[in-house]
């Protein structure tokens, strides 16, 4: 489904990695792995299309990323928490649902903040939130995400242990549905999974 | 179409009235800067007249560019633009979302308060319906404008001064028109003219600008 070819990235004067290339199928996760500064998020921007690869190609289901469809399969998250410190959680990920043309349900998005662990919080601005908190609202939108790929960057960063165990249990719940999966991260975290792949940049 | 472009309307004037300060700000800068000529030139009708147009239209552009900064820069550092960058439309269609909620909000005001200054510089009757709709017609162009500036000084210090120095010259022409509009209609040659232009101006920076500033946010997100 996803096929990475050839790729190749550079970073001002230096060559971050080249020749890269992997096939990622229905239900399967893959692992980034490296130092920092090695290239996983640049590789991570280049798949979901907003950084230009130096050579190579990248296709989702044989076609081109550069398309409307694409984006339409596409779920991103970055180390940024893209969440609006004005709003509340709730219209956080309201918004981000409207914006991103799906559907999502006042109550859905409340059974979404519920298992996050921040029910009563919902009517609070995130300015109010801790930083724990407010990457528990993005991750809030993975709870009703139904787009085939996900990628995922530094997912459990600033998590807490039940919370990182939440995570990946939601994680292996997508895969199983025969979602796939891309992400980088720095503790190693058991997800239960058919196929897992790792990549490790050097 | 609409409904992405009505989505990101509606989340940005959400924001805007969580942070009205903004919004109260540049109006009490065009109301000050309206203010402070009469009180400098003195009490000389004639030359007051003479000069109500330009300045309301110089203070209006000033406003626009207090507010412009920030149209791209708080959804980029909190990573939004990214998913709206990410989101099943073309990007041009979020940023005239984003242009038009920015117009509501600043440019809107400005045209709304614009009769009432005008009193000071002892504009007739035609004189300050003419301000009005120059300014109510021509700011969606400074706002359209204005993203192109916002879009290429993206995650660059010292944006602010950067910005002005790009988009005032690009704001001449609605300028000149503008203010062009309310001479001819007091001279009494009538200002349909000038009107005209300046919602061509409007139509031409609503349906192009956005689609350059999308380019430009393209590369500043690279």
């Amino acid at each position: 489904m996803l096929e990475a070819d050839n790729l190749e990235c550079v970073r001002g004067d230096r060559r971050l990695f080249a020749g890269l290339g992997f096939r990622l199928g229905a239900g399967e996760l893959l692992y980034l792995q490296g130092k920092n500064g090695s290239g996983k998020t640049s590789l991570l921007r280049m798949l979901i299309g907003l950084l230009p690869p130096e050579a190579g190609e990248i296709r989702w289901k044989g076609a081109t990323i550069k398309s409307d469809e694409f984006r339409a399969d596409l779920c991103y998250l970055g180390h940024l928490n893209a969440i609006k410190e004005e709003l509340t959680p709730l219209e956080n990920l309201l918004a981000a649902a409207h914006l991103a043309d799906e559907v999502l349900s006042e109550d859905e998005a409340m059974d979404a903040l519920e298992q996050v662990g921040l029910a009563g919080r919902e009517d609070l601005a995130c300015k109010y939130l801790s930083q724990g908190q407010k990457r528990r609202v993005a991750l809030a939108r993975l709870v009703k995400e139904k787009r085939p790929l996900w990628i995922l960057d530094e997912p459990f960063v600033a998590l807490d242990v039940a919370a990182v165990n939440w995570l990946s249990g939601i994680i292996s719940g997508h895969l199983q549905r025969g979602g796939l999966a891309v992400m980088t991260t720095h503790q190693l975290v058991d997800i239960p999974a058919g196929t897992v792949r790792e990549l490790r940049l050097s | 179409m609409l409904k992405i472009i009505t989505a990101v309307i509606s989340r940005d004037l959400k924001l805007a009235m969580r942070r009205q300060a903004d919004i109260v700000s540049a109006l009490f800068f065009f109301i000050i800067v309206v203010s402070l000529f009469p009180l400098g030139i003195g009490p000389e009708p004639d030359l007051l007249r003479k000069l109500a147009p330009g300045v309301l239209w110089v203070a209006a552009l000033l406003a626009t560019m207090l507010s412009l900064p920030r149209l791209f820069a708080d959804d980029h550092r909190d990573g939004t633009l990214e998913q709206l960058a990410l989101a099943p439309h073309p990007l041009g269609l979020v940023v005239t979302g984003k242009v038009i909620a920015h117009w509501l909000v600043s440019g809107l005001p400005l045209a709304l308060i614009a009769p009432i200054l005008g009193i000071q510089f002892d504009l007739s009757t035609e004189g300050l319906v003419a301000i009005t709709l120059a300014i109510l017609i021509g700011t969606p162009a400074l706002s359209g404008i204005g993203a192109i500036g916002a879009a290429l000084t993206l995650g660059l210090r010292g944006g602010g001064v950067l910005i002005s120095l790009l988009v005032l010259p690009l704001y001449i022409p609605v300028l000149i028109f503008g203010a062009g509009a309310v001479d001819a209609t007091v001279t009494g040659l009538g200002g349909e003219g000038h009107l005209s232009l300046l919602a061509a101006l409007t139509f031409a920076s609503l349906g192009f600008a956005p689609w350059a500033a999308a380019a430009a946010l393209k590369i500043a997100l690279e």
